[in-house]
């Protein structure tokens, strides 16, 4: 069986990191699983998490009034999360397990803390977090473009 | 300019065998080839008259393997595409064709092949999957990855089912948008790129879907380390003469229908970012 160290030097996101910080970060972390159906988290809520995927699938969901949209899908690898960071510290969406999940899960106020203490382990959570923001907001922008839908008002004539 | 055949502008009459729908507004024509029999490189196009309407170029999808048959699927977008979804059994279409350059298959034996499709993107590539399949052994692993705007938009569902199903290929289909009742991906296509477990020295990609589906694609290929040179895309622009004489589907120092629409990425990534080209 493997130590949550040994797991979270293999996840992506923390690949390459120094040892010591990896034990630091640990110390904030635990092992979690989730069946298929159950929330890592619910949107309005107190966003005290930051999920690392190691297996499995999570949807990103948003309720509205004509019912629930997948916004997103994560899976192996992926990180889940960030309203963590920021005040008022209250999830946008929910997070639904589409199977069963497994994932390491960290307590945000021990991540804050740990990054208030060590600026320079502080920023080395952010050079890694602000990429996989950077990744969302592109895609997100490209799904808003809609570029299977209608080619109404695109340059080219329509055929 | 000198191989093609004296009566290239004139359409031939092809008779519509079948019609079979894919979603909504996306059609599959199956045609019978006006000589009887015909042959294609995957990647190519025809042009397709609906009579009293007009003409538009349309990438074939059918199976290369099956010479009795020329197969398009159409997405009615306009006037033209309009009616050819429309058109059924036993009515005759016009054809022109085969025109252009094909995926460079060749270039992918003994390696892992790569195919990224975005919307009606997947018909030019459909060729181009069946051929490799009917050779499997020759390629490496291979991955499709293939993204829609919802799950009611994606085409030839049996055909990726059968995919799926194989133990020698991944198959990953991904959506923009979607109810909680859909089990698969939510999100661009893009984001199923580190996941297709091929080697990127290793790799050759073939690309199709909206140009900028495809320049993030080769943006993102190029950041997970495969050459541009291992990355074809194909080009759409307004083709109608289909042989380079009438420069509507001019791309810089190319026309489309006679030098694509299949180019090399390294060939043309620098004008995907040409804005008005």
């Amino acid at each position: 069986m493997k130590t949550l160290e040994e797991l979270l030097a293999e996840h992506p996101f923390f690949r390459g990191m120094r040892t010591d910080y990896i034990r630091l970060f640990a110390g904030c972390a635990s092992n979690v699983r989730f069946e298929e159906g159950a929330y890592l988290f619910r949107e309005g809520e107190a966003a005290d998490r930051l999920f690392l995927i190691r297996q499995g699938r999570v949807a990103l969901e948003l309720h509205t009034p004509q019912g629930v949209a997948v916004i997103q899908t994560l899976s192996d690898g992926d990180v889940v999360g960030w309203s963590w960071m920021v005040p008022p510290y209250r999830w946008a969406f929910d997070a639904r397990a589409l199977g069963l999940v497994r994932a390491v899960s960290f307590d945000a106020a021990c991540l804050r803390r740990k990054a208030e203490e060590d600026p320079a382990l502080g920023y080395e959570l952010l050079k890694r977090l602000v990429p996989v923001i950077v990744e969302r907001l592109q895609a997100t922008r490209l799904q808003l473009l809609d570029l299977y839908g209608e080619p109404k008002g695109r340059v080219l004539p329509s055929a | 300019m000198s191989s093609l055949p004296l009566d290239w502008s004139v359409p031939r009459p092809a008779v519509v065998l079948r019609v079979r729908r894919e979603t909504q507004d996306v059609r599959t024509l199956y045609l019978r080839p006006p000589e009887g029999v015909w042959a294609f490189q995957p990647g190519q196009f025809n042009m397709l008259y609906a009579f009293g309407v007009g003409e538009v170029p349309v990438s074939v999808s059918g199976d290369p393997g099956h010479r009795d048959v020329v197969v398009h699927t159409v997405r009615a977008v306009g006037a033209v595409t309009t009616a050819l979804a429309r058109v059924r059994p036993g009515q005759v279409v016009g054809l022109r064709g085969p025109f252009g350059s094909g995926w460079p298959l060749q270039e992918a034996q003994g390696r892992d092949v790569l195919v990224v499709a975005g919307g009606i993107g997947l018909a030019p590539l459909r060729p181009l999957v069946c051929g490799l399949l009917r050779h499997r052994h020759r390629y490496g692993r291979v991955a499709i990855l293939y993204g829609a705007r919802t799950p009611q938009d994606l085409l030839y569902r049996d055909e990726l089912q059968r995919w799926r199903a194989r133990f020698d290929m991944q198959v990953e289909v991904t959506v923009d948008r979607a109810g909680p009742d859909w089990r698969g991906n939510v999100g661009v296509v893009t984001r199923l790129l580190p996941r297709a477990g091929v080697d990127p020295a290793e790799v050759v990609a073939f690309v199709c879907g909206p140009e900028v589906m495809m320049r993030f694609a080769g943006r993102e290929l190029e950041a997970l380390g495969v050459a541009p040179s291992q990355v074809f895309v194909s080009m759409e622009r307004n083709m109608q003469c289909a042989v380079g004489l009438c420069g509507h589907c001019q791309f810089g120092a190319s026309f489309v229908c006679r030098d694509g629409p299949v180019f090399r990425y390294a060939e043309v990534r620098d004008r995907l970012w040409v804005r008005e080209l």
